[in-house]
């Protein structure tokens, strides 16, 4: 069993991205590229999860930024409110947003194309209004404030490069999960859903129970991240969970490159990092970033996973002429 | 092994089939022909699951596969060779056929697995070489074989095929069918469905002919293959042709 896990999972590839945490970890001293790093790595967790659902599946989500606020809030509340210990909590967290995606996904997963964008953009937003109006709980729109932060045992987690580690190799393992996944016979089945959902069930695929299977999965990633996120900035408020979010969720994924989890990596990094390099352009920023993401589009419509090998591709037939 | 009794399908409130009964007992060929929006498609989709709410009566092996879904019915034995092939495209040749072992996967066959793939790359030995390129690229021909040999790892027992003729060149047309003869002298029952009639006939021991949703003749093939209304309607012969040949 042990053979056949790690002959399906690339494990250079994976011993290489374990070294580079690793690395990077004991290099960046800077509090503000902690900071920048682990906020990709969290954003990197929806993407990768979001990535399950859309790129190999192929089935949309409007609404994920509601799981990633399932996460943060179950935590936030049992954490500060009630003393709960923040691992006992994450399991919560997790498993709420897993009963969630059950309810949510039975119905609407149903449905396919603009009919599932909208179904589930109703879900995520019914979400935002609750986390926004339940005020007693959730502190409503003015946030939640005194999360605590994390520790094992004497091992805490405040600072930067101990949440840097606990973020990323929260990656590591999920980017492992992921793979193992898309190399069995469940990945092969997801990649036929996306092709055709017929043909899937003609060959014996029980489309709709993987469907939800991969649903619950990438809501119980965003739930992860959610509780990762929670613990860190130990303020949340409803804008970090809206449709926004949701969208910019499903940006990752399409500028990363769908079906790819490298490509999520890559798309929560320039997601991240766009509107910190963009500061400079103060009020035009947003169209700067806007124009950014236009231009990836345009020159990589298959996202920058599938773009970067293009060109690498092309330049080394160049060179071998 | 397979029966349909008084089958009635309907899209919203338009009967598509209208009463259709027949029967394919083991180790049979069984062709149906018809013309285009005689139902054969849909009569197929019923038979796999792929089509809700039908009223009447299928029985496979003397049991009742109404309810059950797609999955439920490829587990019983039937496998569909979809219209239009439906291959996944994206996909390697593979892990397409790969796909078509889904349900052996589950039933932790793997031993069966191996075997059935080498047992398809010697029917066409253009997949193995093909078996890592993407699906999508292959020619129709080859989509065709691709498309039978992905149902034929799920070791069915009955082999359903839609107009696999559909979009070939006579001379592939004629390799599919002879395939399928070999197939059937292994012992595989298969119920084909086609527009090609001469050629579906010829190679099939009895026939049915639908017609706007009404099964209007049956028997043998050689006796349909001579039947002055067949010739005239789905042979290509009018009335003339074969009045002034006698």
């Amino acid at each position: 069993m042990c053979d056949m896990l790690l002959s399906r999972i690339n494990p250079i590839r994976f011993a290489f991205f374990f070294l580079v945490i690793a690395l990077v970890g004991l290099l960046v001293d800077n509090a503000y590229y902690q900071q920048v790093l682990i906020l990709i790595g969290i954003n990197t967790l929806l993407a990768v999860g979001l990535n399950m659902l859309m790129g190999y599946a192929g089935q949309i989500s409007l609404g994920h930024a509601a799981f990633y606020g399932i996460g943060a809030y179950t935590t936030a509340i049992l954490t500060a409110k009630y003393q709960i210990y923040p691992w006992i909590a994450l399991v919560i967290a997790i498993l709420l947003a897993v009963a969630i995606a059950v309810v949510v996904g039975l119905p609407t997963l149903k449905l396919s194309g603009y009919y599932l964008g909208m179904g589930t953009l109703g879900f995520g937003m019914i979400f935002n209004i609750i986390f926004r109006e339940w005020s007693s709980l959730t502190g409503g729109a003015s946030g939640f404030v005194g999360i605590p932060s994390l520790s094992i045992g004497s091992l805490s987690f405040e600072s930067g490069r101990n949440y840097f580690y606990l973020v990323w190799f929260s990656v590591w393992s999920v980017f492992l999960i992921c793979s193992r996944i898309i190399n069995s016979r469940a990945g092969r089945a997801l990649r036929s859903i996306h092709d055709s959902e017929n043909a899937s069930m003609a060959v014996g695929v029980d489309t709709m129970t993987l469907k939800l299977q991969v649903f619950v999965l990438s809501a119980a990633f965003s739930a992860l991240a959610g509780f990762l996120y929670a613990h860190y900035i130990s303020f949340i408020s409803p804008g970090s969970f809206d449709f926004l979010m949701s969208v910019r969720m499903v940006t990752m994924v399409v500028i990363g490159g769908m079906a790819s989890i490298w490509g999520a990596l890559l798309g929560a990094s320039l997601l991240t990092l766009l509107p910190e390099w963009l500061h400079a352009f103060s009020e035009f920023e947003m169209v700067v970033y806007g124009l950014v993401l236009m231009l990836v589009m345009i020159l990589m419509p298959q996202g920058l996973t599938r773009g970067i090998l293009d060109i690498y591709e092309r330049s080394r037939e160049k060179y071998r002429k | 092994m397979l029966k349909v009794r008084n089958l009635k399908c309907y899209y919203g409130r338009i009967m598509a089939i209208k009463g259709v009964s027949l029967s394919v007992r083991q180790g049979e060929l069984i062709t149906i022909i018809g013309a285009n929006g005689s139902g054969k498609s849909t009569l197929l989709q019923a038979i796999c699951g792929l089509l809700p709410g039908w009223e009447g009566e299928i029985l496979f092996e003397e049991e009742q596969i109404k309810g059950l879904d797609p999955p439920a019915i490829v587990n019983r034995g039937i496998c569909l060779v979809p219209e239009g092939r439906l291959i996944f495209g994206p996909l390697s040749v593979m892990d397409n056929l790969k796909l078509g072992a889904y349900t052996m996967y589950r039933k932790k066959r793997h031993d069966r697995i191996e075997q059935d793939l080498s047992m398809i790359m010697e029917l066409f030995p253009i997949l193995k070489e093909r078996s890592r390129q993407a699906a999508g690229t292959l020619s129709g021909g080859e989509q065709q074989m691709l498309a039978i040999g992905r149902a034929l790892m799920a070791r069915p027992r009955l082999l359903v095929l839609d107009e696999p003729s559909m979009g070939l060149a006579p001379l592939l047309v004629e390799k599919i069918l002879e395939t399928l003869v070999n197939l059937k002298e292994q012992g595989l029952t298969i119920l084909l469905v086609e527009q090609n009639a001469q050629a579906a006939l010829k190679i099939s021991d009895r026939g049915y002919v639908l017609e706007t949703g009404k099964m209007v003749l049956q028997g043998r093939s050689s006796d349909l293959l001579a039947d002055v209304e067949v010739k005239r309607a789905y042979l290509g012969k009018d009335y003339d042709e074969f009045y002034e040949g006698e």
